[in-house]
């Protein structure tokens, strides 16, 4: 078996951000760049499978040069190779422009299966996994939380609101999934030394057959119009009680009726 | 913390070490050590990454790391949990005696075990009645064909009862630091038995044992170098373990001054965050200062050991200044709290009661005073 996880390099979630005021942009150079979190979910899942039936695992990253240590990262973890798709024109690219470039790096790859996290943490629009069966036509089991692969068919636990639906596919197949699936483990040092002679394979947009034209920036479908920073946190509010506790909690209560939390 | 002088998987090992300590082992080291349970899945995990073998050969599972990045994920972890820095530096000097001294079957047999982390490692000195007097210790092996009949007690061996091996100190021969011998003790040696944990002030989750040998037999084979050779092995291996508890203060004081500097941009008093009063900058001042100088100083030690050349003033020096700082840094922590600091909602009262046992373990500050006098006096 073989198995992509496609990954992305993000800021790190939990630093402050700046936004390029120009093109509004994500100013990368500002902020710790880390491997998406939900891709350590995908990760773990895939090595699962290595470690339980036996499979090769590749992983698939598009993104600048420097996000070679992101890909050097999700080798870490066991892997056994990677592909980086880096080209200048990409720069900007929105989620139909990204599963473009991925779609296109795939068609040029022999795989059984496409397990990745079901969003990325900067852009967070969830909808790359399915956009990318889409471009590929395979069927895409999304926000999976549990997957159960029997001989070529695929079983997800597809995550609701309210519980969970049971979906089923024929591999190959593209699964997101969610972080209810596993608890990742962490990279070993071993794992770490192994990565430096991993075999990476870097290509630019013409190698995976995609057209300038359609990508980057200028010719994304999604355009950015107006950015405005975070307004600053404001202060909670504050509720008193009378020492009974009823009153306090009908008010917490209330509160949290109207915010739709319960 | 500085990153010169590191290669790319070095960095990535730091980075490592730190995500581990601030997601797996600050979270938990509250409770742990409020309930003194030892977290020994946690050591399984840090075995898992292969945190275990750093500073050892690879032919025997370690992966042959410098001392100066060794103990650097000490500091990480220690940063988290001190518990758990200290034990992977126990673990370490009782490793480092075996690879350093056992003959090759023993290692051969043992060290890959103990460098995956399978066996947790402990170091067995001190006695109830012998303690900075080391060369004073009274329990005795006797050589009964292929086996040493063992008795005694030996007292505050960190890892006691949890431990997979102990290298024990004990005597062969006549008085004194001649007369003693280190041995390798597997932990299910018939006739070792464990006196109940000691109660303690702090690093509660580390567990701290009396080790009872009845007529314990060990096999003579597990001899490390040669009888009478025992103290030089303890003497030598502490030198290595007091780098480790330098690092480990290096990254206690450290977790005492992030705690600090967060509080006290947070905190108002007066209307203004206390932080913008000179009395408590001046303090956050000196306890970043000495953190940074107790980290330089004992990232030279470990250098000078890493390079071949004498550390063991050095190593002394950077285990009492390192010691002795966060000491003072964990008690400034708690005024810089106020009352906040003296109650265990906030983590600064814990630091102060475990930077304390860091003046007491592998040498009381008194005796690195005597070694840093003794060898420089010599010259």
């Amino acid at each position: 078996m073989r198995i992509i996880c496609p990954v992305k390099r993000v800021p790190d979630t939990a630093a402050s951000k700046k936004v390029d005021p120009d093109d509004f942009t994500l100013d990368r150079d500002s902020v710790e760049a880390i491997l998406n979190a939900n891709d350590e979910w995908s990760i773990e899942e895939a090595m699962r499978i290595k470690e339980r039936d036996g499979a090769e695992v590749i992983v698939l990253c598009m993104g600048p040069e420097q996000a070679q240590t992101t890909v050097r990262k999700a080798l870490s973890y066991g892997l056994d190779g990677a592909i980086q798709v880096t080209d200048p024109a990409i720069h900007g690219s929105d989620a139909v422009a990204t599963a473009r470039v991925l779609a296109g790096a795939l068609r040029e790859e022999s795989f059984d299966l496409i397990i990745m996290g079901n969003q990325s943490s900067d852009a967070r629009t969830t909808l790359v996994p399915a956009m990318l069966a889409e471009f590929l036509d395979l069927p895409a089991l999304t926000y999976a939380r549990k997957l159960e692969i029997d001989g070529r068919k695929l079983t997800a636990h597809r995550e609701t609101a309210s519980g969970h639906v049971v979906v089923e596919a024929e591999m190959p197949a593209i699964v997101s999934v969610v972080e209810a699936i596993n608890e990742p483990r962490y990279p070993s040092f071993k794992g770490i030394m192994a990565a430096k002679s991993k075999p990476l394979s870097t290509r630019d947009l013409g190698a995976v057959g995609v057209d300038a034209s359609e990508v980057g920036l200028a010719n994304s479908w999604t355009q950015i119009i107006e950015a405005t920073p975070r307004p600053p946190k404001q202060a909670g509010e504050k509720v008193d009680d009378d020492g009974s506790g009823t009153v306090g909690a009908k008010a917490i209560a209330d509160f949290l009726a109207a915010q739709k939390f319960i | 913390m500085t990153v010169t002088r590191l290669e790319p998987e070095q960095r990535e090992l730091l980075d490592l070490a730190r995500e581990f300590a601030v997601r797996e082992l600050a979270p938990r080291a509250a409770a742990d050590e409020a309930a003194a349970t030892f977290p020994a899945d946690l050591f399984r995990r840090l075995a898992a990454s292969d945190l275990m073998g750093l500073p050892f050969d690879s032919e025997y599972g370690g992966s042959g790391q410098p001392y100066a990045v060794y103990l650097r994920v000490v500091e990480e972890l220690a940063r988290g949990f001190l518990a758990v820095g200290l034990g992977l530096s126990v673990h370490t000097l009782a490793t480092w005696a075996v690879a350093t001294f056992a003959s090759d079957e023993v290692r051969k047999t043992w060290l890959p075990r103990m460098t995956s982390g399978e066996l947790l490692g402990a170091y067995s000195l001190s006695e109830p009645g012998s303690g900075s007097d080391a060369a004073g210790l009274t329990t005795r092996a006797v050589r009964d064909g292929d086996d040493y009949v063992v008795n005694g007690t030996k007292a505050w061996v960190t890892h006691g009862g949890e431990a997979g091996f102990y290298v024990l100190m004990c005597r062969t021969g006549e008085e004194g630091s001649r007369g003693i011998s280190a041995l390798l003790v597997p932990a299910d040696t018939p006739g070792l038995s464990f006196a109940p944990p000691e109660r303690k002030m702090g690093l509660r989750s580390s567990p701290t044992r009396q080790l009872i040998f009845d007529d314990a037999r060990v096999p003579t084979h597990h001899l490390l170098a040669e009888e009478g050779h025992g103290f030089r092995i303890a003497m030598a291996a502490l030198d290595g373990g007091r780098l480790g508890i330098a690092a480990c203060a290096v990254g206690l004081a450290q977790a005492a001054l992030d705690q600090s500097l967060s509080y006290a941009a947070e905190r108002e008093q007066f209307g203004r965050p206390i932080a913008d009063f000179q009395g408590i900058g001046f303090l956050l001042a000196d306890m970043a200062t000495g953190v940074e100088a107790a980290r330089a100083l004992y990232l030279e030690a470990a250098d000078r050991r890493d390079l071949g050349q004498p550390y063991a003033r050095m190593a002394a020096m950077a285990k009492l200044f390192a010691s002795d700082h966060a000491m003072r840094v964990a008690t400034d922590a708690v005024q810089v709290h106020g009352g906040y600091g003296y109650v265990t909602d906030y983590p600064v009262e814990r630091y102060l009661r475990e930077a304390k046992v860091l003046q007491i373990v592998e040498g009381t500050n008194q005796v690195q005073r005597v070694v840093i006098s003794r060898d420089l006096l010599r010259r």
